[in-house]
């Protein structure tokens, strides 16, 4: 076995440095095909990465995100060989909660921190903030099943009409008139929403507040509030009801409309949007945030739901990272550093193919001084 | 009364070999429907959870990648992979649950049917035992986090998990065994006493031998149902797709949260990679219960006294 | 007169101790469990606003302005163990004396296993499995229910839709199926050992085989038989996951007495905003109710002690 161990050797070497070389290669720009202004999907140039550091990573929270930090995972766990990451998907509200009771090292959450959870995370980080760092960006759908109607298009205002009862049958003028030429049946509207408490609803509810004019007056949160319809459990419980009911509608994140869903079209004033990751990307333009110009990079997503941006489909989620600004002991800085910036590079072209919206160059670079900043 | 008594030159009738009237042939006969009613009622819905979940969750199994693998390197939406991280959780959540829990249930069923009829303790502890086996699986868990991780500090783990499995698996193993305990008829405890045999040792070598098998199936279907637990598991332990065999310190999958994990962020249409796990995670859940139950009753008949 | 003492044997006094000490463990514990949810509930349930008992709206999202009450929760609650117990109860019966009294030996054997492998399957597939596959079976059943008998409050209109998807009595009915296994098995076991000496004694009387099992199994077997149902009660007033996937949360409307409904029950109210628990008052409001559910349980085992009266053998 001696024979063995200089081959050992030379084979992690050879390893070593083909990871190297993968990870300062840059793939093709992402942007192929997909012109969007401004929104350019980002260049990963991750030259250096400082892998090491805690191995297990824990994170939990937001199950919108699962999918993408389950791809950021891998793509960490190929560029720092052994470096490991658990991301448990229970729910924002958990993610918070884990997160500032030291639990876990970093928490996902659909919405940034704010009030008593701040402060919270604040004394979880050793008295410094805690700092959201938005690295997936989803596209929410208003998903229905409806006979004989395959294209639906709806505004804020009567997605907010629907969504509280005001709106109670298909044939709606309201829905009517968005739909010229679309025959709408005079069924009665199910509506569908999350039972346990989801970020995706709280941000589809953020969305109907600031979109529909004063219609939705139900406020805002993670239980849904608008008082009509069913509860069911989870995205898949949503789907499948919506499934099984003829006439059925509900809001979802994207990689549920499928099998008999098909997702709304958005006017937000300047026509149907239909819902693609690039229309999304244009939505981002009007990103602002919280606070600017520091490394907290929570979002003001009323402004984007608000807005009329020709072409862009405005229903979107943010998922945010939660992580210490300092406060970290070196350990877990350095690990949770590295597996941000493969999340924030390289990576944003994998979950671009599962329908995510990668982020855009602005956006990327700010959150890589960000995650940089962490110590 | 058919009393014959009178005509002792007439042959006696004895009711052995009267006829047995339509009233009661009747009611016999409509007892022995309603049996065979109530087993094909349940035979419907039984068959068919099974065969779905066989039906549904077979297409991985025979794979030996299924059982040597975990997910750790396989993306949520990848065919691939297997459940061997899972399994080891399971195991050995299940495993310490028992220790803990079987000792216990049994010495307390023992005290309420050997030492304390009549006693306050034995009435108190009855009731308690009653109110335990309505606890939601999600209040134990609370309870064992604000105990375990709020109060201690400890951070979650697997074996917080089976300190809350223990709470949901006393009650069934005590009432099971206090019911086998109690039905072992009095003659054999009075012989044994009766022979210079200690209390202790009678129970130990004549009562819980006589009982030993309804004992086991009791404990076995205690531990199939903590098993099968998943509300325990949100709270108490996070979800890894890595194989992790330490019990006492970071994420640990198991298979129930495996497959709420799957329920939660794969989409579940038939022939999805969604739908192979989390029906294949059942499937090998039900054959790993199978396979220690069938170890445990093949023990129970070389353990028990022989009948004639 | 000489006083009898009788020596008392280490092994005897050690094993005694011992055991009382388990019954006293698992009463603290208990004691500890009640204890806990007092101390998480009481401050909120100061700070409710509406009648807790009596109120049916649940609305902790304002942490200022917490309206809670539990009776919806109860009502479901009771609801779903009710049609479970009612269909389970029988159907156990039935099976635990056709495998004990009726079937041929090889028959027995291999169902008995296969019913206790019922138990091995995970609540959270029968939530799946209930909503999935059962639910659009049983929607057939239900409509001819709700359309035949639907002067009859308790089969009355639904509250949710698909009319008879989500609703409690697809949830009873997996509960019952999940029932099963646990009264069947435990009454399997004490069936099974009814004294030889009284069944032989019965069919020398020249009973049939029904009036056998009337006046030894039945007579001997009922303490266990109802011990175990109250088994089966607690799993079924208890089940958190499988009725979170499969009960629909109406809306706006409230619980009607109808089977058709849907609702949370106090497991799956819990365990579906579990996640939230972040500000200890909205979560003492989930604690009280989980502090009801305790006291639930305690009478109705309470109740059924009574009735079948001091267990202590005769």
């Amino acid at each position: 076995m001696k024979i063995m161990r200089p081959m050992g050797a030379v084979g992690i070497v050879a390893s070593a440095a083909l990871v190297l070389a993968a990870c300062g290669s840059d793939p093709a720009s992402t942007s192929s095909g997909a012109p969007t202004s401004g929104a350019a999907a980002a260049a990963t140039g991750t030259a250096n990465v400082a892998c090491g550091g805690k191995t297990p990573l824990s994170g939990e929270g937001s199950t919108a995100q699962k999918t993408a930090v389950d791809i950021f995972a891998q793509q960490y766990a190929k560029a720092c060989s052994g470096q490991v990451v658990n991301y448990n998907a229970t729910g924002s509200g958990a993610g918070v909660k884990q997160f500032n009771a030291k639990q876990v090292d970093f928490g996902g959450s659909d919405s940034p921190l704010s009030g008593n959870d701040a402060t919270a995370a604040a004394a979880r980080c050793e008295g410094n903030p805690a700092w959201d760092l938005p690295l997936v960006i989803g596209p929410i759908a208003i998903g229905y099943k409806l006979d004989g109607v395959s294209s639906l298009t709806l505004n804020g205002e009567v997605s907010a009409k629907i969504f509280n009862g005001s709106i109670t049958t298909w044939n709606d003028p309201a829905i009517a008139a968005l739909n010229p030429g679309v025959t709408l049946p005079s069924k009665p509207i199910q509506v569908l929403s999350r039972s346990d408490e989801s970020g995706t609803t709280d941000n589809f509810q953020h969305y109907l507040a600031a979109a529909s004019k004063g219609a939705w007056t139900q406020g805002t949160g993670k239980a849904f509030k608008g008082g009509v319809g069913n509860g069911a459990s989870g995205s898949n419980g949503v789907a499948s009801a919506i499934r099984a009911a003829d006439g059925a509608i509900g809001y979802m994140e994207s990689s549920y409309v499928k099998d008999g869903i098909t997702a709304a079209k958005l006017d937000s004033g300047s026509g149907a949007v239909e819902l693609t990751a690039q229309n999304v990307g244009k939505a981002l333009d009007a990103a602002v945030f919280k606070t600017p110009g520091s490394n907290d990079l929570a979002m003001d997503l009323d402004k984007i739901y608000a807005a009329n941006t020709p072409g862009a489909y405005p229903l979107l989620l943010a998922t945010y990272e939660l992580v210490c600004s300092k406060g970290y002991d070196a350990d877990t800085a350095k690990a949770v550093k590295a597996f941000l910036t493969v999340s924030a590079t390289t990576a944003q072209q994998p979950i671009a193919d599962k329908g995510f919206v990668p982020l855009p160059q602005s956006l990327q670079d700010k959150v890589l001084t960000a995650i940089n900043a962490i110590s | 009364m058919t009393s014959t008594l009178s005509d002792t030159d007439q042959p006696a009738i004895s009711p052995a070999f009267q006829q047995v009237s339509t009233a009661r042939k009747a009611k016999n006969g409509l007892a022995t429907v309603l049996m065979w009613l109530s087993f094909l009622i349940a035979v419907v819905p039984l068959v068919w959870v099974l065969y779905t979940v066989i039906a549904n969750g077979i297409k991985r199994i025979p794979f030996t990648n299924w059982w040597s693998q975990d997910f750790g390197s396989v993306l949520s939406d990848e065919v691939g992979g297997g459940v061997l991280h899972a399994v080891v959780g399971t195991l050995e959540q299940g495993l310490v649950c028992a220790i803990i829990a079987v000792p216990l249930g049994l010495m307390v069923a023992i005290y309420l049917v050997e030492y304390g009829p009549g006693t306050r303790l034995a009435k108190i502890t009855t009731f308690m035992v009653d109110i335990l086996s309505g606890v939601p699986s999600i209040v134990a868990a609370l309870f064992i986090y604000a105990l375990w991780i709020t109060t201690f500090g400890l951070p979650r783990s697997g074996f917080a998990v089976s300190l809350a499995l223990v709470l949901l698996m006393i009650p069934v193993v005590v009432r099971s065994s206090e019911e086998m305990l109690r039905i072992v008829p009095d003659d054999l405890r009075e012989a044994s006493y009766a022979l210079g045999v200690p209390k202790w040792k009678t129970i130990v070598k004549v009562v819980l031998p006589t009982a030993l098998s309804g004992i086991i199936s009791g404990i076995m279907m205690a531990l199939a149902r903590v098993m099968g637990e998943t509300a325990p598991l949100l709270v108490l332990v996070g979800y890894s797709a890595y194989t992790n065999w330490d019990l006492f310190d970071h994420e640990q999958a198991s298979l129930p949260l495996l497959m709420n994990n799957e329920r939660a962020t794969n989409t579940m249409e038939p022939g999805s990679v969604g739908f192979d796990r989390i029906w294949g995670a059942a499937l090998t859940l039900v054959l790993i219960i199978a396979l220690i139950n069938l170890v445990a009753t093949v023990v129970s008949r070389l353990v028990a006294p022989k009948k004639k | 007169m000489t006083r009898n003492r009788t020596k008392v044997r280490p092994g005897d006094r050690i094993f005694k101790n011992l055991s009382t000490g388990a019954g006293v463990v698992v009463v603290a514990l208990i004691g500890l469990i009640g204890l806990f949810l007092l101390v998480q509930a009481i401050p909120a349930l100061r700070a409710d606003n509406v009648n807790f008992l009596t109120s049916r709206t649940w609305d902790t999202s304002d942490p200022n302005n917490l309206r809670f009450g539990i009776l919806d929760l109860l009502l479901v609650t009771v609801s779903t163990s009710l049609v479970a117990l009612v269909i389970a109860m029988p159907v156990s019966l039935g099976i635990a004396l056709f495998l004990t009294q009726y079937a041929p030996r090889q028959l027995a054997r291999p169902f008995a296993y296969v019913i206790d492998l019922l138990a091995a399957v995970p609540s959270i597939i029968f939530g799946l499995w209930g909503i999935l596959v059962l639910a659009p079976e049983l929607a057939p059943i239900a409509q001819w229910l709700n359309e035949t008998l639907g002067f009859i409050p308790i089969f009355g209109q639904g509250n949710v839709f698909p009319n008879f998807s989500g609703t409690i009595f697809t949830a009873g009915v997996v509960l019952a199926v999940m029932l099963l296994p646990i009264i069947t098995s435990l009454s399997r076991e004490v069936f099974e050992r009814t004294p030889t000496p009284h069944v032989e004694g019965a069919l020398a009387l020249g009973a049939t085989r029904w009036e056998v099992i009337r006046t030894t199994v039945l007579p001997f077997g009922k303490a266990g038989y109802i011990g175990a149902s109250m088994l089966g009660l607690g799993r079924a007033l208890g089940e958190t996951i499988a009725l979170a996937v499969i009960l629909f949360i109406p809306r706006g409307k409230l619980f009607d007495f109808s089977i058709f409904d849907g609702g949370a029950t106090f497991a799956s109210q819990i365990a579906a905003n579990y996640s939230e628990f972040n500000n200890p008052t909205s979560a003492g409001a989930y604690i009280a109710a989980g502090l009801v559910l305790f006291v639930l349980t305690f009478a109705v085992n309470f109740a059924a002690r009574a009735i079948i009266g001091d267990k202590k053998g005769d």
